[in-house]
């Protein structure tokens, strides 16, 4: 699928980053695209001959909540941040200090949650690197200068997009996420598992399928897609569907769904489905079984949904946030919006003109083939193992 | 053939986006970054999309040219900077005057208020970080190396073209130098006119198997 070229380039990189042990760590083992990423990730790693591991901090329902509103004010959203909360962050982060074994010759840790484990650094030494996946471009000042003083310590940070970059005395890369074409999200269908999905659901199979598959939080904006909808509605036949799972991380999710379900009203079109972990293959199907698919956020570190939609060729209408821009290529994979009244008359335009969804679908699926893959993901994790070592030679021999 | 020539070994290359972190919202901004970000940050904007898919061919393949004609709408800027002979160059040092010359020339002869770019749109300073890996093909002989170049990348293309000749500081592109040192001179001039700029490398491959075919060994 990646072609027989990028994985012998990737047997020789392993080769070279052979006798390493990378260790990974993040806040959640189930929900969200960083711990769909490591599951996928780490088992190829391991066949590449590279050893690969993967802890989880422990926190409780305070310290999550903590970490929830650090997310938002990073992501730029005003949060009211105390004092306290941030001592919750810290004596979390002695907890897990006592708790995490530190087995790794590189280790990455993923996102704010864990960021204080570099503390332990100048204990036991290693390369640390810091793997930020959220959109950090314009983040609250309190909560960044709080996370500063520790992402100051790593050897390398690493970003998805150039607009997410800092000015830190820190190497800092680019590696954008990836997807997994063989796994259940990502796998071909037959038909009958297609149908049999929407069958479950109640989803009419001969009625056009608008999706957006998201964690329900208010930056992927389901109320939005829900307005956008109704207009949409009006003059074309269709149906909506809102699918997507909670995350250990993420307590304010339950709260949106009642948001969301209040404004779906009872319109039987409108489907809300709160999926429980290891639903990939029915978000799989609800996705192939689609005619557009949807991710108007209005904030986002990446939107690995876009990439998966786009892999079953399927045009995306997307917020021009984040992540989403680099995947959403405006006109020729997609469309950016900014409203949703703009995500509304793209919808009409994509429902009625078969040959452009062909067309964006087609365009969408090669993008992520030679972008997107995890086997590129793989490919950037070994060169930055590889780059430690190199930390300033723009060009650097293997031989 | 004269004496002791080593053989030609292809590489191929791979690599890291680095991030600067600056950032340039407006035409100043862009230039003050411009004299101080490193060679590797301005090879980087001139030819990274070199090596990138494209659903249609972009206007520009520089990046400044692109930024500046969509993000500020200076599109005389924008067409001078794109039209900078990079053949011509010989060095990131001599590529680098020549853009921050274009720029300053274009805000000293034009003195209109200018524009900041739209929220969300500055330019991001980024630098490649390049890791250069033997192919595994070797060649020997001529026959070797034209037989070599159906199956080449177009990364391989990229370092041995683009790397060697501005970043490494190489007289000509890697292939030309090779078989001039091998005596084969007009093979190695044929080759270093071709213009890498002009077409694309999967274009500049097939240009490269023609010479090779159009070759009379002596």
């Amino acid at each position: 699928m990646a072609g027989a070229g990028v994985i012998e380039e990737l047997q020789v990189l392993a080769a070279r980053v052979a006798g390493r042990r990378m260790q990974h760590i993040n806040s959640t083992p189930v929900g969200g695209g960083v711990a769909e990423i490591l599951t996928r990730l780490i088992p190829l790693m391991r066949d590449l001959g590279v050893e690969a591991t993967w802890d989880v901090i422990k926190g409780d329902q305070a310290f999550f909540s903590v970490t929830k509103a650090f997310h938002n004010a990073l992501h730029g959203k005003p949060e009211e941040v105390t004092e306290d909360m941030f001592e919750i962050f810290r004596a979390n982060t002695e907890s897990n200090l006592r708790e995490v074994p530190f087995t790794g010759d590189v280790i990455f840790i993923h996102d704010p949650q864990p960021a204080g484990l570099i503390l332990r650094k100048k204990d036991i030494g290693k390369h640390w690197v810091w793997r930020c996946h959220i959109d950090v471009s314009a983040p609250q000042p309190d909560v960044w200068q709080f996370l500063r003083p520790y992402i100051e310590q790593y050897d390398a940070a690493i970003f998805s997009m150039p607009d997410f970059a800092q000015l830190l005395p820190v190497v800092q890369y680019r590696i954008a996420p990836s997807i997994d074409p063989l796994s259940d999200k990502n796998k071909p269908l037959e038909q009958s598992c297609i149908d049999g999905v929407l069958e479950k659901y109640h989803i009419d199979s001969g009625k056009p399928i608008l999706t957006q598959v998201s964690r329900f939080d208010r930056f992927k904006d389901p109320l939005g897609v829900i307005a956008a909808y109704r207009m949409v509605k009006k003059r074309h036949r269709c149906q909506l569907v809102l699918a997507g799972g909670g995350a250990v991380d993420d307590p304010e999710g339950e709260g949106v769904l009642r948001e969301v379900r209040d404004a779906a009203d009872g319109d039987p079109d409108i489907h809300v489905l709160l999926m429980p972990p290891f639903s990939d293959l029915e978000i799989n199907a609800l996705v192939r079984a689609s005619t557009v698919v949807l991710q108007k956020s209005v904030r986002e570190g990446f939107g690995l949904t876009v990439s998966e939609a786009l892999w079953k060729r399927k045009p995306v209408i997307g917020g021009a946030v984040g992540g989403i821009k680099l995947q959403v290529i405006d006109g020729q994979t997609g469309f950016l919006v900014h409203s949703p009244e703009g995500a509304a008359h793209r919808i009409s335009q994509l429902l009625g003109d078969r040959r452009l969804r062909e067309r964006l679908g087609e365009n969408g699926y090669q993008l992520v083939r030679q972008n997107f893959l995890l086997t590129r993901h793989v490919k950037d994790y070994l060169l930055t193992v590889l780059a430690l070592d190199h930390p300033r030679e723009s060009v650097v021999y293997l031989s | 053939m004269p004496e002791r020539v080593e053989p030609f070994v292809f590489y191929t290359e791979t690599g890291l986006v680095v991030l600067t972190g600056r950032k340039a919202s407006n035409l100043e901004e862009l230039h003050g970054h411009l004299t101080q970000v490193s060679g590797s940050c301005i090879f980087y904007h001139t030819h990274y999309l070199y090596l990138v898919h494209h659903f249609e061919k972009p206007r520009f393949y520089n990046e400044f040219a692109n930024w500046v004609s969509h993000a500020l709408q200076e599109e005389r800027l924008a067409e001078r900077l794109a039209a900078i002979d990079l053949l011509a160059i010989t060095s990131i040092r001599e590529l680098r005057e020549a853009i921050v010359a274009a720029i300053e020339k274009h805000l000293e002869g034009d003195k209109r208020v200018r524009r900041e770019c739209p929220p969300g749109d500055e330019f991001h300073f980024c630098e490649a970080q390049s890791f250069v890996i033997p192919t595994g093909q070797v060649a020997h002989r001529l026959e070797e190396f034209f037989e070599a170049i159906p199956g080449v990348t177009n990364a391989c293309l990229h370092f041995h073209f683009f790397e060697a000749r501005l970043r490494l500081e190489r007289p000509t592109n890697d292939f030309s130098n090779w078989l001039g040192s091998l005596g084969e001179t007009a093979l190695a001039r044929r080759i270093d006119r071709l213009n890498p700029y002009e077409m694309t490398l999967d274009d500049l491959k097939q240009e490269i198997v023609k010479v090779g075919r159009r070759h009379r060994p002596k």
